[in-house]
């Protein structure tokens, strides 16, 4: 790939002129999300300014306007981020464009290997092409949509009792969506302590992934696929086949029955104040939102528990969060960035990273045989992140997912149309999309 | 005898620059003062738009400078034209013109119709009616989401308090009939002031000796509004339609904070489509071409709109 080596030649000066420039402190600004995780990376990256002497520097971005503000800063060839966080679906066109630096010599040289990391973390934040030993990134922060529910409320005798007789099975933890769908219902409208409380809160949001990253838990789990394993950018009968449809009828069912009024254009934020409120039992997040709820004084503790999402008919999947670590290219700070790194994968800051509440990738922290019961959520975090599907992160990634938002916020929200149509007309999307970008 | 400044000027300029100055005609000398606001209009405005039409004949992506750009011809304009989404923004940019304007119209002039009478606390009350139109509209768009939540919000309550009907039952910007008459009601209770203060500029400038004449001819109150107030605000009303026109015809900021365009596609008016294409999908041709289609649109009824103010004007 023409790029690919063009950019190697100034990583290796980077990787070469390392020891070098250790003496002399730059400044160095990292780009995120502005959310729980990015005041845990801000306490952790004090140790690498203790022992670089860089200064870091922080430019963390609401979730919504995240990938706005950030892929105008990399497409406009900004030098405001010396280091990126991007989201896991940038991947591809970061790569295409060069945006990213790429990090094979720099991983070589420095010992990093991508098989001390979960490998769903690699495919998904670090490769592209996809399955191809191309490295833009580190991942850095392993994420998976899951399920909080309030288990105080799941082990009321009373409530126990009363949805054994309606729905013949205990109240716990669902194994399937449909399950899922049941528990829901059963908690829709029900007043618990003098408050009407409601099912679940689900992502609904239009205006940039909300609605994508949940309606996928649904739609994977029901039998849809990106495109064909023969050819991926073949999408007739994949992304619009009859089980897919049902899947997207499953999680319109869900937002009309079982949400709070109002939540027509919800994400993480408004999913997690609904359940920290007290307002649903059941609440679909990241799992970045964990720790938090664990700590929280309403709904923390024992009040909550946590769970993967639910198998259905056609298997058993969650949506991939979560982030790589990239070197921008338009940096003047590269070689400082580089250090970032190689100091980020130590496996001791790996793990001081999940003491924090940051989701390490590597497998020397996650497979550890404390890791699953140092946390009441890290077995779920293992769990799901066994069963993750993602996004496409081609680089016309954008342009696929405004797609997606549309037809399925027209139909799961505001109702328009079927669900077939919603994916016909998704499918029709994308193969203009790809056929755009020369794939087809 | 003091100097003029034009002599102390002339004094202080170096006799080297004073002797090719009076080598100029007036007109160079116009030009030269001229010129520098000529090359700034040109770089930021007409150098913009020239690129903008040349883009719009494209492919070109302003993500992918590695990508050749080919020359579509109209292609961009054709597809536009005949995407039936794109025609879906445009009735909901009309339907939120039409009724915005209507209601700010009727509403700001029942206003200063009331102001322009003399009482006590007038002053007061002026102030405290502009209020919305000094707002940001992110922050008026933000605290009016709270005022739609269904379970806390204070419009479902009011609504619930004069109807019965539950307030958690409907929900003003999640429901698809509902949600376009959300963001007419926000925009109404934020610009009608603006409305309102150029229709008391209008009803302040009529001469008091006309409805004195009025009223020794016995005319009534009736008769005098529709043949002294209206005729003569009637200018001062247009142009107060031709700048909410404009202004709503781009609306973004306070339909975003709002609904993000939802639900589903219900209120993505045509600014908010056109920045998804141009700023989130990075199609920059086709998002040129829809700009350039924008831009005609505008220049053409505003065009037709002004000549009929002007003729308004010469009654």
């Amino acid at each position: 790939m023409k790029t690919s080596s063009c950019l190697a030649a100034p990583v290796l000066a980077a990787v070469s002129g390392l020891a070098a420039t250790a003496a002399s402190a730059d400044d160095l600004t990292l780009c995120w999300a502005a959310w729980d995780p990015a005041n845990a990376l801000v306490e952790l990256s004090k140790d690498f300014e203790a022992q670089s002497g860089h200064k870091m520097s922080f430019e963390f971005v609401p979730w919504p306007n995240f990938a706005d503000r950030m892929l105008n800063e990399l497409n406009s060839g900004g030098k405001l981020c010396d280091l990126m966080i991007g989201d896991s679906q940038w991947i591809g066109g970061a790569a295409e464009n060069g945006n990213y630096i790429k990090l094979n010599d720099f991983f070589d040289a420095e010992g990093i290997k991508m098989d001390d990391f979960i490998p769903a973390t690699v495919v998904g934040y670090a490769e592209w092409p996809k399955n191809t030993p191309n490295y833009w990134a580190l991942p850095a922060f392993g994420d998976v949509v899951g399920w909080t529910y309030r288990k105080d409320w799941f082990s009321r005798p009373e409530l126990q009792t009363e949805f054994k007789k309606t729905y013949g099975r205990d109240l716990g933890v669902p194994e399937t969506l449909d399950q899922l769908m049941d528990i829901a219902k059963f908690f829709q409208g029900r007043e618990i302590d003098g408050t009407t409380v409601y099912g679940a809160a689900i992502y609904t949001e239009r205006g940039s992934e909300g609605i994508t990253m949940g309606v996928t838990n649904a739609l994977y789990n029901y039998g849809f696929q990106y495109g064909s394993p023969a050819n991926p950018y073949e999408l007739q009968g994949f992304v619009n086949s009859p089980e897919a449809a049902k899947g997207l009828e499953f999680y319109k069912a869900l937002y009309d029955c079982c949400t709070p009024p109002g939540s027509s254009d919800w994400y993480m934020s408004e999913d997690i104040d609904a359940y920290k409120s007290g307002q649903v039992a059941l609440q679909m997040n990241f799992a970045f939102i964990w720790p938090g709820v664990n700590a929280d004084a309403n709904v923390g503790g024992d009040k909550s528990g946590y769970f993967p999402n639910p198998a259905g008919p056609g298997g058993h999947f969650a949506q991939l969060g979560g982030q790589g670590i990239s070197v921008v290219a338009n940096s003047d700070q590269k070689d400082a960035a580089l250090q970032y790194i190689k100091w980020f994968a130590q496996p001791e800051v790996q793990a001081k990273w999940w003491q924090l509440g940051g989701y390490s990738a590597l497998k020397a922290v996650v497979e550890d045989p404390a890791f699953a019961t140092s946390q009441p959520y890290a077995q779920t975090f293992l769990d799901s992140m066994a069963i993750v599907k993602d996004f496409w992160a081609e680089p016309a990634y954008a342009d696929l997912m405004l797609a997606m938002q549309k037809r399925v916020h027209d139909y799961v929200v505001a109702g328009q149309g079927t669900a077939q149509e919603a994916l016909d007309s998704l499918a029709k999307d994308w193969t203009a999309i790809f056929e755009d970008e020369g794939l087809l | 005898m003091f100097d003029s400044p034009m002599q102390r000027a002339a004094r202080a300029t170096p006799p080297e620059i004073a002797r090719r100055i009076r080598g100029l005609s007036d007109r160079t000398v116009a030009w030269i003062f001229v010129s520098p606001t000529i090359l700034l209009l040109l770089a930021v405005n007409i150098f913009p738009l020239i690129w903008t039409i040349n883009l719009s004949f494209t492919n070109f992506r302003a993500n992918r400078p590695n990508r050749a750009i080919e020359y579509v011809g109209f292609e961009n304009y054709q597809r536009i034209l005949t995407d039936g989404d794109i025609w879906l923004t445009m009735q909901a940019t009309a339907h939120f013109l039409f009724w915005t304007i209507l209601l700010q119209v009727l509403i700001g002039f029942t206003l200063a119709w009331l102001i322009n009478r003399k009482f006590k606390g007038n002053d007061l009350w002026t102030t405290i009616i502009v209020l919305p139109m000094m707002l940001s509209p992110a922050v008026v768009g933000n605290f009016w989401t709270f005022l739609y939540q269904p379970q806390i919000g204070f419009f479902n309550y009011i609504v619930s308090f004069f109807t019965g009907v539950d307030p958690a039952s409907f929900q003003m910007i999640g429901d698809v009939p509902l949600a376009p008459w959300a963001i007419v009601i926000v925009d109404t209770w934020m610009w009608t002031p603006f409305v309102m203060l150029i229709c008391l500029a209008g009803l302040r400038s009529i001469p008091g000796y006309i409805y004195e004449a009025a009223e020794i001819d016995r005319a009534s109150r009736w008769r005098q509004f529709w043949t002294i107030t209206l005729p003569m605000v009637l200018p001062f009303l247009m142009l107060a339609v031709l700048f909410r026109g404009i202004e709503n015809f781009k609306m973004f900021d306070l339909v975003v904070q709002l609904t993000g365009g939802g639900p589903g596609s219900t209120t993505e008016l045509t600014s908010i489509n056109l920045k998804r294409e141009a700023f989130e999908k990075w199609r920059t041709g086709y998002a040129s071409a829809y700009a350039v289609i924008l831009f005609v649109t505008i220049f053409g009824l505003a065009s037709i709109y002004v000549k009929a103010l002007n003729k308004v004007k010469e009654r």
